[in-house]
């Protein structure tokens, strides 16, 4: 089940914990895999890590050449796109009353916009093999709301709607797209959190626990693979109970 | 008419899976041929790899018949 072989994907946001572990369970499954981010170090300690079938690819997904661009890099390192994660994100929280145009411009040119300019770009290629997965790591507070993230949540929650219309689209080719929504999930992020904080979080969570990063990869393994090509405009998620939706 | 618009048949038929005798020049893609609005963002696709050339946006919705085709690309190559 779930096997990957001869399939290509690009991940981004891999220098991250998610991204990585995504990277990670796809490549595991077989996959070529082109590993797109800012910090090229981490990038390039994860390929070497991975070994064979591993190639990085830099960008700044703020950047509106660069999502057409990223796309070009890795179909030609690869041969092609059959897989695109959308995992880069950023945030920039603030309460609603205080946050600045810049702040909301930001996450919603990194986590939306970016998102749809890579998706359009790796189109034309799915198309054309009648075949392709985009999965795009949305986040539980899409769906519920989080004081301080208004721009986060309504970036999340706007990925929702356009993954399901693109879904509508281009069902008839092969083509699927669906969302992976993470509760909380241990990474460095969620280290720095004081006990109190942590204790607030975890009160909240039927699981009594964060979620990992492989928990999040392994949805997206389903999500990518060919035993999935009945899922799509699909919102798994993976949050230990803390919001059913 | 020629080459060019044997080609562009040619493709029409493979890609629509319709009868090659249905694709005349007045032929409408969606209203005659069956095709659906993806089908022609993909015929644009196809004809832009046959081809060699690049089909912008608005001039793609100007192409609606297999004639409006085969007159765009003897302009374009």
């Amino acid at each position: 089940m779930f096997d990957l072989t001869g399939k290509t994907a690009l991940v981004t946001g891999a220098s991250g914990g998610i991204g990585g572990a995504i990277a990670q369970a796809l490549h595991g499954a077989g996959a070529t895999v082109a590993l797109s981010g800012t910090r090229e170090g981490p990038l390039n300690d994860l390929a070497s890590a991975l070994g064979d079938r591993a190639h990085v690819v830099p960008a700044n997904l703020s950047n509106a050449e660069a999502a057409a661009g990223l796309i070009k890099d890795a179909a030609a390192a690869m041969g092609s796109v059959d897989i695109l994660v959308n995992n880069a994100g950023i945030t920039r929280d603030n309460l609603f009353m205080r946050m600045s145009d810049e702040e909301w411009s930001q996450v919603m040119d990194v986590n939306l916009t970016g998102v749809f300019r890579l998706s359009r770009a790796a189109l034309r290629g799915m198309m054309k093999s009648r075949w392709g997965r985009i999965v795009n790591i949305t986040s539980v507070v899409g769906a519920t709301g989080n004081p301080g993230q208004g721009n986060y949540a309504a970036a999340k929650a706007g990925l929702v709607g356009m993954s399901k219309s693109l879904a509508y689209e281009v069902a008839s080719r092969g083509i699927t797209v669906n969302c992976v929504a993470p509760g909380f999930i241990a990474t460095p992020m969620t280290d720095s959190l004081t006990d109190d904080q942590k204790g607030k979080i975890l009160s909240q969570i039927p699981a009594g626990r964060m979620g990992t990063p492989e928990e999040i990869a392994a949805a997206v393994l389903y999500l990518a693979s060919p035993e999935a090509a009945y899922v799509t405009g699909a919102t798994l998620h993976v949050n230990g109970g803390m919001a059913m939706v | 008419m020629s080459d060019i618009a044997d080609r562009v048949k040619k493709i029409v038929v493979e890609h629509l899976g319709v009868e090659e005798d249905k694709v005349v020049e007045s032929a409408s893609f969606i209203d005659d041929l069956g095709a659906d609005s993806l089908d022609t963002v993909e015929l644009v696709m196809a004809f832009e790899e046959e081809f060699g050339i690049e089909i912008p946006d608005d001039a793609a919705e100007t192409i609606q018949t297999v004639g409006d085709a085969v007159t765009f690309i003897k302009g374009a190559v």
